[in-house]
């Protein structure tokens, strides 16, 4: 570990926090166009969170001191996960710190917090939110697993860093098994970012939503924690299926000029990736709760198929 | 690592899991139109696969049948299809006997069923697209799965010309295709036996009102 990686790591944790907003409010702004509403301002994120951190925070009267902790167990879950991924450069002194295994435990912590809180006060709204993100995120994590299971069989280890490595810099393969667990972890990131197949971004007043239930509680800075968090998510997914899938332009090692073209490269992934989530949310309709675990079945079979073909295609040459 | 394979088999082995992926795809499809877009789908990567073969073998017969898949199963085969639907007002979803969920998880058991069989007898073969003997029998039995799991005539009859697709698939990757004359017969057959079941289709509908497959388990007079 150089002072140049330190700085690099601590660049991306920067930017990760920075640009996570504006991606939610790029999604927005592009659902809005599509849907033919007119837009929200691009930086609209920005001006929520500023409002929410200057409004008081309004506790209910059963709140147990978990209620208070959970948004900043939440947050801190989401800032290491984007410091785990590799964004910019595969040189990240905080990679050793958890494999791919890890990180998706990291997503579980989050997960068991926010449904507790949500569960402690005691409202109905609360516990139905509580309850449906755990039915979710216990059929999305095996599914994600054997994604990430598929892709560290590739590269021969579960490090975020050498998977994206062997992918991004040797010679350029075809890999039949990452088409499947590329449509896996479409699926999965759809249902654990509360998108629109399975869970609706933009509303508090359905009897089906999921996030939002869980959440209505929460006020002043906590919900603007919260709100950062969910956004710091869709930001280490679309990272994640970027790093795992598309990883050209990632640099490697600790090359200055590398690391300044990753830059924009980036930008225009995620702004790419943000358009077409946008495009997929507006062409779907959401689907019955009770259609959910279908969808994430899918998810499932198609990582165990990116495996089954990794193993008789790829294995043995 | 397998950084030694050229990057024709790749493209092969690509082709072979989009037809898999396309298997599975029309094994959870609800809808009869989707259905045969997807059998369309199927065919045009079958004939890119068999294309790829060529070039890559350069035995000149893998050309007219790259050709002659394109044409019949990517192509003619579907319009009939979209023609018959159209004709026979077939609205709706498709009927499964089965529920999806279940049929998916039978079709993975399938799948590694059908890789393991296949392994000894890809390592008998030398030809470059040996690996992908396995996706086409996995793509046969799932053809097969949809046949028996669906209960309405058209998907049954998809299901039939997909798995003449895996029956394809697995012949150009064990040993470059059948001879020409034998390809032409089963152009052929596979045709003229769509064209008699959509007579046939016509024929059920008069008789029972409804394209249920199940009404002929009965053999009395109503």
């Amino acid at each position: 570990m150089n002072v140049f990686g330190f700085l690099g790591q601590m660049f991306a944790i920067a930017l990760a926090l920075l640009l996570a907003p504006l991606l939610t409010g790029w999604v927005n702004q592009c659902r809005a166009w599509l849907q033919n509403r007119s837009a929200p301002p691009l930086l609209q994120p920005y001006y929520m969170l500023h409002k929410l951190f200057l409004k008081d925070v309004v506790l209910a009267h059963g709140a147990s001191p978990l209620f208070r902790f959970a948004p900043f167990v939440v947050f801190g879950c989401m800032v290491l996960a984007c410091a785990i991924i590799p964004t910019l450069s595969t040189d990240l002194p905080l990679a050793p710190a958890a494999d791919t295994i890890a990180l998706v435990g990291v997503f579980g912590l989050a997960r068991i917090f926010i449904a507790l809180a949500a569960m402690d006060v005691g409202t109905s709204f609360g516990t139905l939110g509580g309850r449906r993100e755990m039915l979710i995120g216990f059929l999305a994590e095996p599914a994600l697993l054997m994604v990430i299971f598929t892709t560290a069989m590739i590269s021969q280890s579960t490090s975020v860093a050498t998977i994206v490595e062997t992918l991004a810099h040797r010679d350029f393969i075809i890999y039949p098994s990452l088409a499947f667990a590329g449509i896996a972890f479409t699926f999965v990131s759809f249902a654990e970012n509360a998108r629109v197949p399975v869970d609706n971004p933009a509303t508090h007043l359905e009897l089906t939503m999921i996030h939002e239930a869980m959440i209505l509680e929460y006020s002043g800075r906590h919900l603007a924690l919260i709100e950062w968090a969910a956004s710091l998510k869709l930001y280490a997914y679309s990272c994640l299926g970027l790093a795992l899938f598309f990883p050209w332009g990632i640099a490697e090692g600790d090359s200055f000029l590398g690391l300044l073209l990753a830059i924009p490269v980036l930008a225009i992934k995620l702004a790419i990736g943000g358009a077409l989530l946008a495009g997929i949310e507006t062409i779907n309709a959401k689907v019955r709760i009770f259609r959910a675990p279908e969808f994430l079945g899918t998810a499932f079979l198609f990582a165990v198929l990116g495996l089954l073909v990794r193993l008789l295609l790829e294995g043995r040459v | 690592m397998n950084l030694a394979v050229p990057l024709s088999s790749q493209l092969i082995n690509l082709f072979a899991s989009v037809i898999l992926l396309l298997a599975f795809a029309m094994l959870a499809q609800r809808r009869v139109l989707a259905l045969i877009n997807l059998f369309a789908l199927q065919g045009l990567t079958l004939a890119l696969s068999t294309l790829v073969v060529a070039v890559t073998t350069g035995q000149t017969h893998l050309y007219w049948s790259a050709g002659l898949t394109l044409v019949l199963k990517a192509l003619l085969l579907p319009w009939i299809l979209h023609r018959l639907v159209r004709r026979l007002e077939v609205k709706g979803d498709v009927e499964s006997l089965i529920k999806v969920p279940t049929t998916m998880l039978v079709g993975i058991a399938l799948v590694i069923i059908a890789f393991n069989v296949a392994l000894p007898i890809s390592q008998l073969s030398n030809t470059i697209s040996r690996g992908t003997l396995g996706i086409a029998l996995a793509t046969v039995m799932l053809a097969f799965l949809m046949m028996i799991t669906r209960s309405k005539a058209i998907p049954q009859v998809v299901g039939f010309l997909a798995m003449e697709n895996g029956l394809f698939l697995a012949a150009t990757s064990a040993t470059y295709g059948m001879p020409m004359v034998v390809e032409l017969g089963i152009a052929l057959d596979v045709l003229v036996g769509a064209i008699i079941l959509g007579v046939f289709f016509f024929q059920i509908r008069e008789q029972f009102d409804s394209l249920d497959i199940r009404h002929l388990e009965k053999l009395k007079e109503r």
